[in-house]
Formats: structure tokens, sequence, C-alpha cells
């Protein structure tokens, strides 16, 4: 059965932590890592990777635009 | 998940969402989760998008996005503090064939610039103004704007905005809507994915009566945090701006194809 | 022999805004210039050579209109008097920081605030040593007839574009007013969109695929670049200085006194020349035409053959100072002129010469 899978690539080091994107994903995908970026920030990472559909809602609305979607139908 | 599979769906060809090349590399200077970092890259979507980019020249404001034109791709002017209007003015008179925006926030366009604003809107230029409200001076350290809310604290209203003695809030936008001069205004915002899309819809109707020549100024608001200047998280900033900046300042058509909204 | 007309100062100037292919006027009614603006109105550019004509809501505006336009590479121009003038100053700074070029007229009243409509010569420290804020200068041309009002206007956005500097055309209100013969000279065509992208390639006129996106700012928060840029306009002013000074010398063979004058003052001392001979005082007159850069080697190359020099400007005494500076203190100089809008006789400069200079 085919099914739609996406996954985001942020661009670690100018993601700022604002979190904004975490609360714009459906699909509570995103998180800020433990660990921090070279100017100390939390960047933003795919907690849950497996329930991402590539929606972009977390991309479109970063103001940093750091978020790359990609999105892909698989047999899984 | 497996890393196979991620590698699968992590593909150029996979792509379905990246940063539009109308932005430069450059690391934006403005505080995390501030909306002009949204509001620059949607004018640049729309930009590309429309192919114009070879045609447009910007405007960049005195304030926190004076230095907007480091991250937008296109050829642009800094004006004085206000004057944008003007300088845009300037431009398409000379230039009708070009697209030409402002991009300004509100110390800028609603108070030093007042005059600029109201007589390019008064004169009915064929320009697009993109206004982003946060209500507060950002890039000075958090004073008083002309869009500060009524008891609303900043640096030069620590006890709350007085309304006996410091005015009450100007609401330009809608101040514009009453002269024949524009065309199409709207207010949107930028916190969420449902409203970045109505932002890019109203941004690119904005530049179509552009090119179409309606005859007026497509003035676009949008209402922004600053959470810097309201000293709260970039998520806490914008809950803050739903409860207190929206009943005030509500988003919106407010004027469509010259007409105003009943 | 170009076409020849009697005008009125400021028609001239407007006259010759279309002639020298400008490409937008931007100003607002102030008098005693009103005319420039009323002249453009009423003839029409825009269906002439495509020249726009826009009254703007203040000074502040028309300066920026100025700006956003130079910006692109046109020809743009504005006009206004001392108050309106003063208002303009940040606009200036910036296009000066940001070295666009463009011509702006001052057909200066009496001050200070607002003054009077009559004519003055106040405004000079505020054309050439600042007016606006920071180290810059603007080229200052100062016309002493109405056929100069018309010449300067070609001559001012010749020069203008040359250095991508903002250029002022002092006036007064008696050359801003006054009717006399002008020979038009043939108009020049406005530049086409083409030429002005090859001619100005720094002009945002459109990022094309080509070319880097052009940026046009002042600002640089980094000390060291705005250093540098500071001294690269140093470097323009220098530049300035050691080619375009210019100047007239008028009756100064075997003299005994000089007069030192501009505008409308050196009209009035060329009566009080000959009203001087008639007395047996040998005088002559320096007319100053660029006021900057200020013709100081001219004034110092006579200083071996006279005994004083009489400044005559409508003001306090602002250009005397220059005139003090280039003599460094090798003869006596001294200031005369009437203020608040007055403006001297010839005889009552002939005065002051016999009682400032030769009996003091």
């Amino acid at each position: 059965m085919a099914k739609i899978r996406g996954a985001i690539v942020v661009d670690i080091e100018k993601c700022k932590g604002c979190g904004v994107c975490i609360g714009a994903c459906p699909q509570e995908v995103i998180a800020l890592a433990d660990n921090v970026n070279g100017k100390g920030y939390h960047y933003s990472y795919m907690k849950n990777p497996e329930a991402c559909i590539g929606c972009s809602n977390c991309a479109i609305v970063c103001p940093d635009g750091v978020i790359t979607v990609y999105r892909k139908k698989m047999d899984v | 998940m497996s890393e196979d599979i991620l590698k699968e769906i992590i593909q150029p060809e996979n792509i379905v969402y990246q940063k539009t090349k109308m932005m430069t590399d450059k690391v934006l200077s403005y505080c995390p989760g501030c909306g002009h970092g949204t509001a620059h890259r949607i004018i640049m979507e729309v930009v590309d998008e429309m192919g114009i980019g070879e045609d447009t020249i910007g405007i960049a404001p005195v304030g926190c996005s004076v230095l907007a034109y480091e991250f937008m791709n296109i050829d642009m002017q800094q004006a004085a503090h206000g004057r944008a209007p003007a300088l845009a003015t300037g431009i398409k008179r000379l230039w009708p064939d070009k697209f030409v925006f402002t991009y300004q926030g509100d110390g800028d366009l609603a108070a030093i610039g007042t005059a600029e604003t109201i007589h390019a809107c008064n004169r009915g230029e064929n320009i697009c103004i993109f206004f982003i409200n946060n209500g507060i001076y950002g890039m000075t350290g958090g004073q008083m704007a002309p869009t500060t809310l009524p008891n609303m604290k900043s640096s030069t209203s620590p006890y709350g905005r007085d309304v006996k003695t410091m005015g009450n809030p100007l609401k330009m936008t809608d101040i514009v809507a009453q002269l024949p001069g524009t065309y199409f205004v709207s207010r949107h915002s930028v916190h969420t994915p449902r409203n970045v899309r109505k932002t890019k819809k109203a941004v690119r109707k904005a530049f179509e009566n552009q090119r179409d020549n309606k005859g007026g100024v497509s003035f676009v608001e949008i209402v922004s945090n600053c959470n810097s200047g309201w000293k709260m998280t970039p998520v806490k900033s914008n809950e803050w701006m739903v409860e207190n900046m929206f009943p005030f300042y509500p988003l919106g058509d407010m004027k469509i194809d010259g007409e105003l909204v009943k | 022999m170009g076409e020849l007309k009697l005008m009125k100062g400021n028609e001239a100037v407007a006259e010759a805004a279309i002639r020298a292919g400008a490409d937008g006027y931007f100003g607002y009614p102030i008098t005693p210039q009103s005319e420039v603006i009323e002249y453009l109105m009423v003839e029409k550019p825009y269906e002439r050579t495509g020249m726009v004509v826009l009254q703007a809501e203040s000074e502040i505006a028309a300066i920026n209109m100025v700006y956003g336009a130079a910006g692109t590479g046109k020809k743009a121009m504005t006009s206004s008097s001392s108050p309106g003038i003063s208002l303009k100053m940040e606009g200036i700074s910036y296009l000066a920081g940001t070295e666009l070029p463009c011509v702006i007229l001052n057909v200066v009243r009496g001050g200070p605030g607002l003054g009077t409509i009559q004519p003055s010569q106040a405004d000079y420290f505020q054309a050439t040593k600042g007016g606006g804020h920071g180290d810059y200068r603007m080229i200052v041309l100062a016309p002493a007839s109405v056929q100069e009002m018309s010449d300067f206007v070609k001559l001012g956005f010749e020069l203008a574009f040359k250095y991508r500097n903002p250029l002022m055309i002092l006036s007064d209100g008696v050359i801003g007013q006054m009717m006399e013969k002008v020979e038009l000279f043939d108009p020049i065509p406005r530049w086409t969109d083409e030429e002005i992208i090859e001619m100005s390639p720094w002009a945002t006129t459109g990022r094309t695929m080509n070319r880097e996106r052009n940026i046009l700012t002042s600002l640089d928060l980094d000390p060291s670049r705005q250093e540098k840029h500071n001294e690269k306009l140093v470097a323009k002013y220098k530049k300035i200085s050691e080619n375009e000074i210019r100047f007239e010398k008028i009756n100064c063979e075997d003299i005994d006194y000089l007069f030192v004058a501009y505008g409308s003052s050196s009209r009035i001392c060329q009566k009080s020349i000959q009203l001087a001979k008639e007395k047996g005082i040998k005088v002559g007159l320096l007319r100053p035409i660029t006021l900057y850069p200020y013709p100081t080697k001219a004034i110092q190359d006579m200083l071996g053959d006279i005994k004083g020099i009489l400044c005559v400007e409508m003001s306090a005494g602002q250009m005397v100072e220059d005139v003090r500076l280039a003599v460094e203190g090798k003869v006596p100089v001294e200031h005369y002129g009437r203020m608040g809008g007055i403006v001297h006789s010839p005889q009552e400069v002939v005065e002051a010469l016999e009682q400032k200079i030769i009996g003091g």
C-alpha cells in the first residue's frame, strides 16, 4: 500500500530555536534538540520522523526559512 | 525510522518546499521568531513566482528591517525614516513598468512617515505598501509606537500607554482605506501556516494590481510579533498577539478592487 | 544664436530643466520660487519630452522623491527657498552619503525662521558648510543673471552626474524674480532607459541576471568600512576642488581694492565699481561662480596688488569667512551687507568701501 512519507531537513546553523514550527506541525513531528548549534540555539529536528507527511506547514511559517521539505509516495 | 527510508525521501527530486532563491543566503539579523523574516520570504516568493525579480525595486525603511536589502535578492534603496512612499513615488513615476514596493514598520509608516503614507495613498500611486505592525519600536530598544495598544508597556510607556496623555493607537490601515487612491487594503498575519498562505495571496494580489495598473495603492498590513520588545518567548508572543493585537487590529480585507468591504 | 526670450529667472530655470533632458521635477510652492513649478505645470513637459512634474505634499517629500528617482539613474530636480531647503537637509545628506546625482535650486529669502519673502544671501553656510549632517559637500553654483539661471541647470546636471553628487544652484530672490534676456540652449534629449542602465550600472533599475543586486544605502554599521566610505567621499571632493572651480574677474587691471561678491551682490558691485571710479577709487570685482569649491587661489593670486578687500553679501557675513581664510591676514578684509530682505544700493557699497577699507 502506498503512503505519503515526508521529511524535513533543517539548516541547523541558521535555526534560531524559536519554536514556531513546532506548533505549526499537525503531526507533532518536530521538537527542539537538547544540543545547540554554533550560536547556542537549540535547533529544531524531527523527533517523530515517521509521522511526517511533508505538508510544509513548518517551513512556510519559519521566520528564517531554514527548513527544506521532502515528500515521496512510498510502498511502506 | 530507518536511515534508508529517510535517505530515499530526502532526494532533490522530492523537494516540495525550499526557501526561494529571491532571498539571499545571509542569516537574518532579526530576533528568533520575528515575523519580519516570514514577511520578507513571502514577498520574495511572490516576486519569484511571478517572474518579476528583474523588474522589481524595493525600498527598505528605518527600523529593524533597515537591513532588508541584505536579505532580499533584488535592487533596493534605503530610505530615510518614513520617506519610503516618497522614494517609491519618484521611482514609479519615472519607471512606470517596474514593480515598486515599500516595506515599512509602524514607526516608519505611522509616525514620522504619516504624511508620506497618506499622500502617496491619496495620489493613488501604482505601488505596493507592505506595513509590518508590531506595536513597538524594536530596533531602538522597545519604545512606544503609534500603534502600541492602550495600557501596553514599553520603554517610553513603562506604566502602560495612557491614552489621555499619549493618544490612542493609530489605525493607519483603516485611515488609508477611506482614501479613493487606495485600491486594495488588507490586514493579515504570518504566525500560523494558514495565515501565511492568506498573506501570500494578499501579497500576490497586491503585485497583480500593480501589474494591471489598477490605479491605486495596494496596502497590505501584517500584524506581527516582537518578542524582544514585548519581552516574551516567540511562541508566547504569538499567543499574546492573537489575544491582544487581533481584537484591535482585526484581520481581513478592508477594500477590494477599489470598494470598501461591507 | 539660440532662441532668445525675455524671462523671469525662475521661469528660465524651469525651461532649462525641460531642455536639459530632466526626467522629473518634484517641488512644493514657496515664495519667491513658486514660478518654477507653475511654469512647468503650464508647459506640460510630459507632452514635450516625457518629463514628469509632480507637486509633492512637502519639501521633505519632494527631496525624497528626487532621492528615489536619482537612485535609478534619472535626472531629477527640485527647488525651494530657504525654510524649505532646511527641510530638505536630511534628504541632501542622504543623497550625498549614497552618492546620487541631482540638482537642487535654492532661491534664497530672508531668514532665519520664516523670515521674509524678500531676497537674501544668508544661506551660504547652509549650502557650502553643511546644513545636513555628516562630512559631505554639495557642488554649489551661484548664478548672477537669468542667463546663468538657465545655463547652470544644464551644467548642474553634467557636474552632478560626472561626480555622482548632489549639486545646488544657490540663487536669490532678486535673480529668481527679475526679467532679463536669455539665450536658451538647444534641447538635449532625455536619456533612454537603456542609456541609463549602461551609463549608471550602480542604479536600481531592476536586477538582471547578469549582475549582482544594486543596493543604494548610506548605512554601514562597520566603522572601518564607514571610514573608508568617508575617505572615498573626501577624495572625490578633493578632485572636484582641483577641477571645477569657476569664477569671473571684472575690472581687475590696475586696482587698489577688491570686491568679492556673488549673485545679485556681484551685479550691484559692478555699478559700485563705476561710482567708485568717479571718485577716483580703483576697485575691481572677483565673482565666485562656484561657492564650493571656492576660488581660494584666485583670491590669493591677487593679494600682491591690492590693499584691502570688501566682501559684499546680503547677510551678517558668511562668505567673508572664506575670504579671510584665503587671505590669511595679508590684507584687511571687511564685510558689508544688508539683511532682512533689504538689498544694498551701489552707493552704500561704495560708502562701506570708503569707511571700512580705505578709511580704516
